[in-house]
């Protein structure tokens, strides 16, 4: 991995120019909590292409970055509007290749949360108990099977996610760009570390990260290439200790997204019109 | 008091947990019926959501899986990965509570496809945590509303397995914890038959008749040779489930 990185701290246009490019595979991670939405929106605004989309749960987040043209790949597990419904413009993609076909490689949660986790241990692939009796995998030949060299166990294996830029929000960092997170943790460590090149918009930059425990979650500044400050930056997803999920926005998505031309209206109003400080839905 | 099939359906639910269970949560359907059962007679019980939420006693019900709420109410919160290899993975929960968009005759639920895979009708959200859920929890109980739809001779996909054509499949896979031991619809509840595995209906809700039953499920459906008749949900049972699911509403519309 060669020698010793230490994070700079960028504008949200210069990491992204610098850190993001056509044809990459790129993680934005942020269980539910800390959706990096800025950085998606500053995505779309310089108009990549060609991008292999790797999340959990697409969310909001993915719905808008396929239908504003930038996926050709999905790696996924979960693809609805929490609590709502569907993702209209995903389902758009995957039922009628608008505004362009879609490939899915889809996967389980645990599946998907296992791979991050050998990609951050530098395994080639993960070994878990999964799939078992499912059509995944049938459909995802990416999904095999072995047995345990000492059980027989049969056991599911999946390749290790390694991205080529992981990009997660987080709560803070310290001058010297380490960087906290709290809260709903979902699988923002693992993908930062599995992948070759890692972005972090943080709602402040501080003295003292404050933590609240030796345990806390920090990735060290040696981890992470670029810091961006960006307040607000997971709305209107929430971030832990400072504000709360705009629930709101997510129902009036079900509307917005359902007909292409509304979408693209509010797309071009909210996120291509828009500066990086702007922070599109959720009452910013 | 007067209530309603989805009160029903929800109440019946949860009074199938236990004051000690450790359970998986899934959100909607599942996460009303499992704080229900806490506001209840299972005070004690665990309740996990995938987003790593371990003991959440959430005073509103969450929209979505990794809402604030489960956090702050929760004994702690771990990853994502944490969540699914140590604590799932490891055996340490007794019941998986799953929603679905489709269920067929041997419990196999799909959350993925209408249609083929390739081409589908009707893309649906996917598997999330549910496919290792169904073979990793000691059981796992199912609700969804009854109808013809959803309840149908074999899903189009099989997003999380349940007994697949039945009889002993599990173990010819190597799967060997119990599987989906209920269904809770806004009709009745339905149990595997011991043997076969096939879904049998066992009770019947307060209000719902065989005809329906027989008439919203896609397969000819099974009765046990006793059929019960599921109590209808009390005054402290409607109260507690009207109460939690109005300071929801209230929170939600209050949302910042």
């Amino acid at each position: 991995m060669g020698g010793r990185r230490v994070a700079r701290f960028l504008s949200l246009p210069e990491a992204i120019a610098h850190y993001v490019h056509d044809g990459d595979t790129v993680a934005m991670e942020g269980f539910t909590h800390l959706i990096p939405f800025a950085a998606a929106h500053e995505v779309i605004r310089q108009g990549r292409r060609d991008l292999t989309l790797v999340r959990m749960t697409p969310d909001l987040i993915y719905d808008q970055l396929i239908g504003m043209g930038c996926a050709r790949r999905l790696v996924f597990s979960w693809g609805g509007n929490p609590g709502v419904g569907s993702l209209h413009r995903f389902r758009d993609a995957v039922e009628h290749g608008w505004p362009r076909p879609l490939e899915l490689e889809e996967h389980s949660h645990a599946g998907i949360a296992h791979a991050y986790a050998a990609g951050a241990a530098g395994l080639p692939c993960a070994i878990f108990r999964g799939y078992l009796g499912t059509d995944l995998a049938g459909a995802n030949p990416r999904i095999r099977f072995l047995e345990c060299p000492f059980t027989g166990e049969r056991l599911a294996a999946i390749p290790a996610i390694r991205p080529d830029v992981s990009i997660v929000h987080a709560q803070r960092a310290d001058r010297a760009g380490n960087v906290l997170i709290e809260g709903i943790i979902g699988v923002q460590k693992e993908a930062v570390l599995a992948a070759a090149r890692a972005v972090v918009t943080v709602e402040e930059t501080v003295d003292d990260l404050r933590l609240a425990s030796p345990n806390a979650v920090v990735l060290p500044n040696w981890t992470v290439d670029a810091i961006v400050e960006a307040p607000g930056g997971a709305r209107p997803s929430y971030a832990h200790g400072y504000y709360g999920r705009d629930n709101t926005f997510y129902t009036a998505w079900d509307a917005i997204s359902r007909d292409r031309d509304t979408f693209l209206a509010w797309m071009r109003e909210n996120v291509l019109a828009a500066g990086p400080a702007s922070r599109a839905g959720g009452g910013a | 008091m007067d209530y309603s099939r989805s009160e029903m359906m929800t109440v019946a639910a949860a009074r199938a947990l236990k004051n000690d269970d450790v359970c998986f949560v899934g959100i909607g359907l599942p996460s009303a019926a499992c704080n229900l059962a806490r506001l209840l007679h299972a005070p004690d019980i665990t309740l996990i959501y995938e987003s790593g939420t371990i003991g959440a006693k959430p005073h509103v019900l969450p929209l979505s899986i990794g809402d604030p709420e489960l956090c702050e109410t929760a004994l702690t919160t771990v990853s994502v990965p944490e969540t699914f290899a140590y604590w799932l993975q490891g055996g340490r929960i007794s019941v998986g509570f799953l929603g679905a968009a489709q269920i067929d005759r041997f419990g196999n639920i799909n959350s993925t496809v209408v249609g083929s895979y390739q081409t589908p009708t009707v893309r649906l959200p996917g598997a999330g945590g549910a496919p290792e859920i169904a073979t990793l929890c000691g059981e796992v109980f199912v609700i969804i509303p009854h109808t013809r739809r959803s309840f149908v001779p074999t899903v189009d996909f099989i997003t999380s397995f349940g007994y697949g054509t039945g009889g002993d499949h599990r173990k010819r896979l190597g799967i060997h914890t119990a599987g989906p031991s209920l269904v809770v619809t806004d009709l009745g509840l339905l149990r595997p038959d011991p043997e076969t595995k096939e879904l049998v209906v066992v009770s019947i809700h307060a209000g719902a008749t065989v005809e329906e039953i027989r008439q919203q499920t896609g397969w000819e459906v099974r009765f046990a040779s006793h059929v019960e008749q599921t109590p209808p949900p009390d005054d402290t049972e409607l109260a507690a489930l009207r109460g939690l699911v109005g300071r929801s509403a209230r929170s939600a519309e209050s949302t910042v």
